[in-house]
């Protein structure tokens, strides 16, 4: 299972290294993000540095969804779907490899929107600890739930309106979750902050196992 | 068997279905039930607006309660019957319980809808404003929109096996993720303030006729749950059956226009180059 993860992650990240797809489209779609929510907000009296915790997730959120959706295109053409299937590759060790794939591409764009909301917001960094922690369980979250949703939406003609639709409301947990963790640890209060990270560990937890044992039978079907 | 000369696409209903082809969704039993449900419905609204006496801190607008509360119960059971409709789906591949499914987390959907509704004209009364960002009121409209999220999967523009099988994946998540965001929502909130806004004001001083009228809702709305979810089924059911007939309908239709014998439709004859067969697929 594991070494069918990791062929299946190495080829979807080499297929992102070369396609320059990522980095050249969703990285800059991110940034947006954040010069976005300054033209939304007040930029000059530390509204946006407070709100910090929040907008960056929102951002990871919204540009996560982009880098997901790619994730799934990718498998859309020239029946790569089937040959998928066929390949006697096992659908645990797939999911597992485009859950990590996608998760790599997450880690990237977050250290960058990390760098990002520092320079553009000012904020200060703190907690370093809870910070990394936060970033590593959400990310797991939102890779293992965004995979097994993105599955369902793969291959239909809607899947660009359905995908959001389907995982948004599902993934507030870990927006508030992450939210919150970040918020404590910028504050200075990191003991407020663990109790969330339990939360986003039992989100990723679940959906993990989820999707290990529903991508089966997704993959046989359609 | 009519022989339609305009060929239309999609939903041709064969003329001659079978010979125990129902004609309504009814039946002695759900006919018994709807007049038990209305009578209740009356029976709640004289209840509710003019027998139980005003509440000693809300005045009026406590009136509401005896239709919130229990259309939020069901919200609850319907999403619940979902999660387990889907789960004995996917086990034993019934598509009884996959139907049930469906049915019922429209139900939720609609009663889900009725519950923040009548939350948010309670609240503007009593709180000022029509929304406020409580636990309860949150959760409840990510509930609403985890169902929208399985409506949309369940009525794809796709086969019934894959509408019905990603369907059943999303409703056999979808009570889990109602718990996981509820508990997430509750904790998001009482960081921030107290206890939710429901646990000081109702509850603990409800008696008497108004607790007998709450529930009372609770037994109406379980028959009018019932009673709309036995009637969704049965059209659910019925409209598979013509989704699976309109393709045979259809090729039987196009081998009269090429003036084939239509007599047997359930042979799969390969196709004849003159006659399209495969043009029902919307």
């Amino acid at each position: 299972m594991w070494r069918d993860a990791l062929l299946v992650a190495g080829k979807d990240l080499r297929l992102e290294w070369r396609s320059r797809v990522a980095l050249n489209q969703v990285v800059p779609f991110a940034m947006l993000v954040l010069i976005v929510f300054a033209f939304a907000l007040d930029p000059d009296r530390g509204v946006l540095e407070r709100a910090t915790p929040g907008l960056y997730w929102v951002a990871v959120l919204f540009s996560g969804l982009l880098a997901l959706q790619r994730s799934f295109t990718i498998e859309a053409v020239d029946g790569n779907r089937d040959s998928l299937r066929l390949s006697g590759l096992d659908p645990a060790g797939i999911f597992l490899g485009k859950a990590m794939a996608v998760g790599v591409q997450l880690l990237v764009l977050e250290v960058l929107l990390g760098i990002g909301v520092a320079l553009l917001y000012t904020t200060q960094f703190r907690g370093w600890a809870l910070l990394v922690a936060t970033v590593v369980v959400a990310t797991a979250g939102i890779a293992a739930a965004g995979t097994l949703y993105g599955v369902l939406a793969a291959g239909l003609r809607v899947r660009e309106t359905l995908l959001p639709l389907l995982l948004l409301p599902v993934l507030a947990p870990v927006l508030i979750g992450s939210t919150r963790a970040f918020e404590a640890a910028l504050a200075d209060a990191p003991a407020d902050g663990w109790p969330w990270i339990g939360l986003l560990a039992v989100f990723a937890v679940l959906y993990t196992v989820a999707g290990v044992l529903g991508f089966g039978p997704l993959l046989e079907e359609s | 068997m009519t022989t339609h000369s305009s060929a239309t696409g999609g939903r041709t209903v064969p003329a001659a279905p079978s010979p125990a082809a129902p004609t309504s969704t009814g039946s002695p039993a759900t006919r018994l039930l709807g007049i038990a449900s209305l009578v209740g419905v009356a029976v709640l609204v004289a209840l509710g607006l003019w027998l139980t006496p005003d509440d000693v801190v809300q005045g009026d607008a406590v009136r509401i309660l005896y239709i919130h509360v229990p259309s939020a119960t069901m919200a609850y059971t319907g999403c619940f019957l979902t999660t387990l409709g889907s789960a004995i789906f996917l086990w034993k591949r019934s598509k009884w319980w996959e139907l049930v499914a469906y049915a019922s987390a429209e139900l939720a959907a609609v009663f889900t809808a009725v519950t923040l509704a009548t939350g948010m004209l309670w609240g503007r009364p009593t709180w000022g404003v029509f929304w406020v960002w409580d636990a309860r009121l949150t959760s409840t409209a990510m509930l609403f929109l985890l169902l929208l999220g399985y409506l949309a999967v369940r009525r794809l523009p796709a086969d019934y096996t894959v509408r019905a099988k990603r369907a059943a994946i999303v409703g056999l998540l979808l009570f889990p993720n109602v718990l996981i965001v509820r508990q997430s929502v509750e904790w998001w909130r009482t960081l921030h303030q107290e206890a939710s806004l429901f646990n000081n004001g109702l509850g603990a001083t409800i008696e008497g006729l108004m607790l007998f009228g709450l529930f009372f809702g609770f037994v109406v709305f379980g028959l009018i749950f019932a009673w709309l979810l036995i009637h969704r089924f049965r059209l659910a059911w019925l409209e598979e059956k013509v989704a699976g007939q309109g393709l045979h309908a259809a090729i039987a239709e196009r081998r009269a226009e090429a003036g084939l014998d239509p007599a047997p439709p359930p042979t799969p004859a390969p196709s004849r180059p003159g006659a399209p067969t495969d043009q029902t697929r919307a």
